[in-house]
């Protein structure tokens, strides 16, 4: 049970950081310098090919390492980083790439004249991202953002590969203990369907929520 | 005169696409290419490379079987769900469920350690011709990764299959074709065509999960990095090597899936 609630931590929060991330790396897509696009080019295209196993590794290790190379260069104690922090900001960094993407095809699908409209009224750049970019992108998002969602809660499990012990590792190991293997692991699958399941009824209601006003898509 | 458009339209795009700040990346990225290449350790590479070369083969081999037989069971499932009644709609619907609602690391673990364990239990599966097998870790990988495949496609297939216009098939009803002639000739032929943009990126989703089954000690490319790394305690360099390695794979199968693709007739429908 303490596993599935890291599990959850581990992708509530990757979400938000990949959310986080994605909506910058939209931004900078679309608006930003020459040099800043091809950057956050490089970034999802290279994320978006490499297998997660493989990013979490490379990431795992060599992000606490570096961060651990830095601290003692710039003269600070070396820090140990959790497993959970480190669980969040490696998968972040592996959903921001691809919810960059998911947020870059909803901006592209506002009605352009919405967004010059608010330019035309003088909103400056921020405000026009938190009144009418943010919220006329949300409906063609959140189809996508569901779907790196569940992503994300199916990812946490690759992070038994590095020993962080969340849902999957802690059956494998009560299993390891009790003998019991498929018993173990069939309850643990039902618990993710089971989160899958709510999350999927749950998104679905704020689907309904964000598309308010709009236009059915049977009708369309 | 046409010849001549394309060369300088060719010529046109090159320069638009080799903008300065472009040339300066590029000139960055093979700096650090090159320092990684000169300041890091490599020489254990001559010891690995065979091994390596034999798990890059067996990733593949595992990709190929698993997307082949997993295309073969979705099909089935997909038109279940399309076309079928709901008896048979509704146990594909579940099985697409379970398949796409848990962690194909959890799968692979339930079939290899939840399976794998109750199998000797039995003497008469222990006697058989399968027992060979069933002990090695392989067939496991290959089922798991099979079933997600399968799980995942059927979907899209359930999509596609659905997608196809009414009039095509009335059209062949109409044309005498028995059922299964019209399901080989017209209903599966379009349904392929429609789901081939999905199913490229199915094909790297699945290249992306070959690593797990190293997690059962299946000595894939990833497992072979792992024990590089365990051998002579490098930590980024077989693993930058192994990200390479994907990479490349990757975009071969994304550029040989555009060649088929442009292959297609474009109108459909």
């Amino acid at each position: 049970m303490v596993g599935l609630l890291h599990s959850l931590e581990i992708a509530v929060g990757a979400t938000i950081v990949g959310l986080v991330i994605g909506t910058w790396g939209a931004y900078g897509k679309l608006y930003g310098g020459p040099v800043v696009r091809d950057l956050f080019a490089v970034y999802t295209t290279v994320v978006r090919a490499v297998p997660e196993l493989v990013l979490i590794l490379l990431l795992y290790y060599a992000g606490t390492d570096l961060i651990n190379q830095v601290l003692t260069a710039m003269g600070y104690q070396r820090v140990d980083i959790s497993g959970l922090v480190a669980g969040i900001a490696v998968l972040g960094f592996v959903q921001g790439a691809y919810s960059t993407e998911v947020i870059r095809g909803a901006i592209l699908a506002i009605p352009q004249g919405q967004i010059e409209a608010a330019r035309a009224y003088g909103m400056s750049p921020g405000l026009l991202l938190r009144r009418i970019t943010l919220p006329a992108m949300l409906p063609f998002a959140i189809p996508g953002l569901a779907n790196l969602w569940l992503i994300a809660t199916k990812d946490t499990a690759l992070l038994a590969v590095v020993g962080f012990s969340e849902l999957t590792l802690a059956t494998r190991q009560a299993a390891g203990v009790t003998k019991a293997y498929l018993v173990f692991f069939l309850a643990a699958g039902v618990l993710y369907l089971c989160v899958t399941l709510v999350s999927n009824f749950l998104l679905g209601r704020a689907e309904k929520w964000a598309r308010r006003g709009m236009p059915s898509i049977k009708d369309a | 005169m046409a010849g001549e458009a394309a060369i300088i339209n060719t010529a046109a795009r090159a320069s638009l696409w080799l903008q300065p700040h472009r040339i300066v990346l590029i000139l960055i990225a093979l700096g650090l290419v090159t320092s990684a290449a000169l300041f890091m350790r490599w020489d254990w590479l001559p010891q690995y490379w065979e091994m390596g070369l034999m798990g890059i083969w067996r990733a593949l081999w595992i990709l190929v079987v698993t997307c082949v037989l997993g295309f073969m069971i979705a099909v089935p499932v997909g038109l279940a769900q399309a076309a079928g009644s709901i008896w048979v709609a509704a146990p594909a619907k579940v099985f697409c469920t379970i398949i796409r609602g848990t962690p194909l690391l959890l799968q692979l673990w339930l079939l290899y350690y939840g399976l794998g364990s109750l199998f000797p239990q039995y003497p008469w599966i222990r006697e058989s011709w399968m027992w060979p097998y069933l002990r090695q870790a392989w067939p496991y990988g290959v089922l798991a990764l099979t079933l997600s495949f399968a799980g995942y496609e059927g979907e899209v297939m359930r999509g596609a299959f659905a997608g196809v216009p009414k009039g095509q098939l009335e059209a062949a009803r109409a044309f005498g074709m028995s059922r299964w002639k019209i399901f080989r000739r017209i209903w599966l032929p379009q349904a392929f065509y429609r789901a081939l943009p999905t199913l490229t990126g199915e094909t790297v989703l699945q290249l992306k999960s070959t690593p797990l089954v190293a997690t059962i000690s299946v000595i894939d490319i990833f497992a072979v990095s792992s024990k590089v790394r365990q051998d002579t305690y490098l930590t980024y360099e077989p693993l930058l090597l192994l990200a390479l390695i994907y990479m490349v794979i990757t975009g071969i199968l994304v550029f040989a899936f555009s060649r088929i693709e442009r292959r297609i007739p474009v109108k459909i429908g």
